[in-house]
């Protein structure tokens, strides 16, 4: 995700035009191999991750209870244990991860500013904010909470690049502006919760920091089907989107139609992101960290929004893992993510700072 | 970095108001803060009636009306108090860093003294008013520090942009760890949660009178400092020339700010964003000069803190909406503001 790409050294002296392709050519292969080589890894992991997180727990289940339970058998103890404790919490934690990865990465890349991430410029918070009032005030649930939290995450979106329209968009004032809205809907976050009726801090944290417990199957339902209708959509833009980073003028000239797949992009994104935090909360960092960890892993060539996908949903999974059974307390996930992403954008500050870039 | 020490407003270099001007504004910012104090003592959840105010004032507290405005007292003090100290350290903070972003809660200093504060309540029992403010004057201290080093690394010094990002992470990260302490302890929870979203309620005078030394040597210190802040706002190497010791005069003011932060998140909880929106604003009335800016922002502080409480009590009646998200909600369409009115290149 950083703003230099490196490219391919072609040496100075080439000898002829032919070889100098076969050079590229060659790179370019190479370049491919590796990537298709991380990705496969990373998918393999998340899949790994996920069966261990039906296996353990307070009690451990082997590989075949599970697998029947999965499959629809009945297990004595493990139909429950597994079917509707573990199940549809690891499901849930690879869908959100993908879906803040994406939603992330595709504003990173879009805005070229690792710190545009939705979780930073307010977007979640205010998802978040609204998913907490449609529940305390409103007594929604499901599908009806995620459109409460649709609605302000484009309306958060849609203020946020209004507020910072000035002679044109400007990167660094658009993140201040959102650092400014997120501060004021956290505040609101921790107003409405002090309204609800039960307070719980368990509760009151899945909508601070983001939290998996108690997920169940309603709450998996809707993130899986905007994944499945805005997952390939965006993916299918990802060249777009890649084209865009060139900037605007270069972007139409490349026949990109800069304005349309812009409101497209950032619609799917944040209807993504929506989903994924009506029903988990606003699972602190994942969307800012899976972009630039996938860039590190894969290479910052080429589309990021896969690498950036399987990055979030691999997260996820271990910080929830690691959150339940790490420690005597069982932890909600954002707490770990929050714990482990703020002092790596304390990092990418110091080290931007470091070598003079502007952020 | 910025010129924007001296220009709230772009084309508008307001040096210093005519003397004449400077005075209305006393005269004028003061009877504010006295009607608030009478709107704090006289409005809450209860009516009271004015012969019961006035006797409770006298100390009486013979019916039910006279001992609610009795515990109006403390509280109204306390809220004085937070807001004289907060407006008073962002006014500091900014002209120490010479950026118009600073303030205690966005640069994460009252998140260092939080995690201060909760860590000791978790782990080593602390529970005196005294115990509590050390530990938040040194939560305070370690997360400025902190933060100005990651800010200010690099060319170009603390920029606002680097700075206020160095503290929202900072933020991030201490509010994690506080999460990450108090999650485990059902016990201490609901303590530490009340007091985490900053408030003045359920004041007494045990809580005001341990930290009042405290205020008052950062106060002092802060306010003695203002000649010297007027020669930083120049720039380091003028600064310098004038025969100021740059170093030791950023420290010295940061220290004064720091206690007056750390003591006032210690009694109040992290209240964001007053020493932001004050600063500003007291440009305005009376110019850049560090000498009238900073007792005046004190006073327009403890005007907003008190005017924020009161509208606590009455929006939400019978309850209370906190301070601290009273003043989130004003102060950051005001932080807003500022992003917006900065030049793109100061940024």
């Amino acid at each position: 995700m950083t703003a230099v790409r490196t490219v391919p050294a072609v040496p100075p002296t080439a000898p002829d035009r032919a070889s100098s392709a076969d050079l590229v050519a060659a790179l370019r292969a190479r370049r491919l191999r590796r990537r298709r080589v991380v990705l496969t890894v990373l998918a393999v992991l998340v899949v790994a991750v996920f069966v261990t997180s039906l296996m353990v727990g307070r009690t451990f289940y082997p590989p075949g209870d599970v697998l029947r339970v999965v499959l629809g058998e009945d297990v004595q103890g493990a139909t429950f244990t597994v079917g509707r404790l573990r199940l549809p919490r690891a499901v849930l934690a690879v869908l959100v991860g993908l879906c803040f990865g994406i939603g992330g990465v595709t504003f990173q890349t879009m805005l070229r500013n690792p710190l545009a991430s939705p979780d930073i410029i307010g977007i979640s918070t205010g998802a978040s904010a609204a998913a907490a009032f449609a529940i305390v005030f409103l007594s929604l649930t499901g599908a009806q909470v995620s459109v409460f939290a649709i609605a302000a995450g484009l309306g958060v979106a849609l203020v946020i690049y209004l507020l910072s329209f000035r002679r044109g968009v400007l990167g660094t004032r658009l993140i201040l502006i959102g650092i400014g809205v997120a501060a004021m809907l956290e505040s609101v976050t921790s107003y409405i919760l002090t309204k609800a009726p039960r307070w719980e801090l368990q509760e009151a944290m899945r909508w601070l920091t983001g939290s998996l417990n108690g997920s169940g199957w309603r709450d998996v339902v809707p993130v899986l089907v905007a994944l499945a209708v805005l997952g390939p959509l965006l993916l299918a833009q990802s060249r777009n989107l890649s084209q865009l980073q060139l900037g605007d003028d270069t972007a139409s000239a490349l026949g990109v139609r800069v304005e349309r797949t812009r409101l497209l992009l950032i619609v799917a994104a944040v209807v993504l992101i929506a989903f994924a935090t009506a029903a988990a909360g606003p699972v602190a960092f994942v969307a800012f960290l899976s972009g630039p960890i996938a860039a590190r892993i894969v290479g910052a060539r080429g589309s990021m929004l896969v690498p950036a996908a399987l990055v979030g949903a691999l997260l996820v999974q271990v910080a929830d893992l690691v959150g339940q059974y790490a420690f005597g307390a069982r932890y909600p996930v954002g707490v770990i993510t929050g714990a482990l992403g703020a002092p790596y954008l304390v990092y990418l500050i110091v080290r931007t700072n470091r070598t003079g870039g502007s952020l | 970095m910025t010129q924007t020490v001296t220009s709230p407003a772009p084309g508008v270099a307001v040096v210093r108001r005519p003397a004449r001007v400077r005075l209305l504004w006393l005269l004028v910012v003061t009877a504010v803060l006295v009607l608030l104090v009478v709107a704090s003592l006289t409005i809450g959840s209860r009516s009271v009636a004015w012969s019961d105010i006035v006797a409770a004032l006298g100390g009486s507290t013979d019916n039910i009306g006279q001992a609610a405005v009795a515990k109006r007292i403390p509280r109204t003090v306390l809220a004085l108090l937070v807001g004289a100290a907060l407006g008073l350290a962002g006014a500091v903070m900014q002209g120490v860093t010479r950026n118009p972003l600073a303030d205690p809660g966005i640069l994460g200093v009252n998140m260092g003294a939080s995690l201060a504060v909760v860590v000791g309540i978790a782990w080593f029992g602390i529970w005196t008013t005294m115990a509590f403010i050390w530990t938040a004057v040194a939560g305070a201290a370690l997360a400025a520090v902190f933060v100005y080093a990651v800010g200010s690394l690099g060319q170009g010094g603390a920029t606002p942009l680097k700075l206020a990002l160095a503290g929202a992470a900072t933020s991030a990260a201490l509010s994690s760890f506080i999460s990450a302490v108090v999650l485990p302890r059902g016990d201490i929870s609901a303590n530490v949660r009340s007091w985490q979203v900053g408030g003045v309620g359920g004041a007494g005078f045990g809580l005001i009178t341990p930290v009042l030394p405290f205020l008052l040597v950062g106060a002092v210190v802060c306010l003695l400092s203002a000649r010297s802040l007027n020669s930083l706002a120049l720039g380091d190497e003028l600064a310098a020339g004038l025969g100021e010791r740059v170093a030791l005069a950023r420290a010295t003011a940061s220290l004064g700010a720091v206690l007056l932060c750390g003591g006032a998140t210690a009694v109040a909880g992290p209240i964001a964003f007053v020493g932001l929106v004050v600063p500003h604003v007291c440009r305005l009335l009376v110019g850049v000069d560090h000498r009238w800016l900073l007792p005046f922002s004190a006073l327009t502080g403890a005007g907003l803190v008190t005017a924020a409480d009161v509208v606590g009590r009455v929006v939400a009646r019978p309850e209370e909406i906190a301070v601290g998200i009273i003043t989130a909600l004003v102060g950051a369409p005001f932080f807003i503001a500022i992003v917006r009115r900065q030049k793109v290149r100061e940024l």
